[in-house]
């Protein structure tokens, strides 16, 4: 299933800083950036669990937010991109570099 | 039914493989041109000059992650073998059985049977298609008496001597499956290649090959040895028996597809001093996206009946293949196309 994950995190302080980089560094686990602070991953159920509590262990629920969007299945279809930075599909595009 | 994962190309020259925690990252001369989730991934290919990360090796061996070295004009060079998978009884029952003569022979005609099947509906579509022609009809005739001859050999070189006549005729009216007249084609020729025909022909076994031995791994059982293909260091054998259901109806159908759609020019190939014909980079990218895409077109499994993706097919053949090693189905299903 394709899920939309996107987040403010403050970053203010070192601290906020620290976390921005480690939310987007899990989220690269797992998907691809298609914007900042906006990833599409597309995880079976049980990776989604445990991409979902790697989030929520490095957040801090006072200062930021993470949004999760269920794309379900067809996901993909629901999509359009409009300009630039296409980001390919990992699952279904050809991957040739 | 298992996920298709992705499988990753890389051609371009000098470039750097590594991981970043779980991801993949292709990097050329210091900067980052690409970055990949590694479970999205279940292959990847490189080839030519393309150095990866020992922790990359190691997280490849780990996870499961095929990695093979090609050259630069796609010949295998090497694949990196991670920990074994799957039941050791298995696998043990599978080298018993590759000992036995007769049971060898048993799963051996098998799948020269379905490779000789599928051939003739490959030529039959064709006649069905684009009309009656004398020697295509002569190849079908004679197919259809060499998969008759196959249920009753005895031995593994008797089979083997039936698949060679049957690859011998197939490939005698090979050419007539060719539109127009850009491209022509006298004979297999292998090691090289020496026209654009056999050289597409090589460079997809290959690829083909390389799903099939991953695809064995994954279920368990050890591409290395054979039923039909006799042992030899480096080959595997296993795998190489597999292939032959998917030559004829992936492998040339899908050689076919790209000739006849003209989607390939004779320029898009370049012949070398020694005679040898490879695909120039671009060729070889375009037909990697080609393959990338009929990998992902779905069919009905006609034992499984069941819809499964092109690149799922190996897989599912390997999973009846251990079906039938444990004991759990009497004979082996191969595949056939209608």
């Amino acid at each position: 299933m394709l899920i939309l994950i996107t987040y403010d995190v403050s970053v203010l302080t070192k601290s906020g800083q620290r976390r921005l980089r480690a939310i987007a560094r899990t989220c690269l686990d797992y998907g691809m950036r298609v914007q900042n602070s906006v990833f599409e991953c597309e995880v079976t159920p049980d990776q989604y669990v445990r991409l979902k509590n790697e989030l929520l262990n490095i957040y801090d629920p006072h200062q930021d937010s993470l949004r999760f969007y269920m794309l379900g299945s067809k996901g993909r279809q629901k999509i359009e991109h409009w300009g630039a930075k296409v980001i390919p599909d990992p699952i279904k595009d050809a991957l040739i570099i | 039914m298992k996920k298709l994962l992705n499988t990753l190309y890389v051609t371009r020259q000098e470039t750097y493989v590594h991981k970043e925690r779980d991801t993949i990252v292709i990097n050329s001369a210091g900067e980052k041109l690409a970055q990949f989730p590694a479970l999205t991934i279940s292959n990847i290919l490189c080839f030519g000059q393309v150095s990866v990360s020992p922790p990359m090796m190691g997280y490849c061996g780990e996870n499961g992650i095929g990695l093979v070295f090609y050259t630069e004009y796609g010949r295998f060079l090497a694949r990196m073998i991670g920990k074994q998978t799957g039941n050791v009884l298995l696998r043990r029952t599978q080298y018993r059985l590759a000992d036995d003569p007769e049971k060898a022979n048993a799963i051996a005609r098998v799948m020269v049977g379905a490779k000789i099947a599928n051939a003739r509906t490959v030529l039959m579509r064709e006649i069905r298609n684009h009309g009656e022609h004398a020697n295509i009809s002569r190849a079908v005739e004679q197919l259809g008496y060499s998969l008759k001859s196959c249920q009753f050999s005895q031995s593994v070189p008797q089979t083997m001597g039936i698949e060679g006549d049957a690859a011998a005729t197939y490939f005698s009216v090979f050419n007539g499956l060719i539109r127009g007249s850009r491209f022509q084609f006298n004979g297999r020729i292998r090691r090289p290649a020496t026209d654009p025909v056999n050289a597409l022909l090589s460079f997809i076994y290959s690829l083909i090959t390389q799903e099939c031995v991953s695809a064995l791994m994954g279920v368990g059982l050890d591409p290395y040895v054979g039923f039909l293909h006799q042992d030899r260091p480096g080959r595997p054998s296993l795998a190489l028996d597999l292939l032959e259901e998917f030559r004829a109806s992936w492998a040339d159908r899908f050689v076919l597809t790209l000739l006849n759609r003209r989607q390939l020019s004779p320029q898009a190939f370049v012949t070398e001093a020694s005679g040898a014909v490879r695909l120039t980079d671009d060729t070889r990218k375009q037909v990697l996206v080609a393959f990338q895409e009929r990998k992902q077109e779905e069919v009905v499994h006609p034992y499984l009946q069941e819809k499964v993706p092109y690149g799922l097919l190996p897989h599912c053949q390997a999973l009846l293949l251990a079906r039938h090693l444990r004991g759990d189905m009497e004979f082996y299903t191969p595949y056939l196309i209608k």
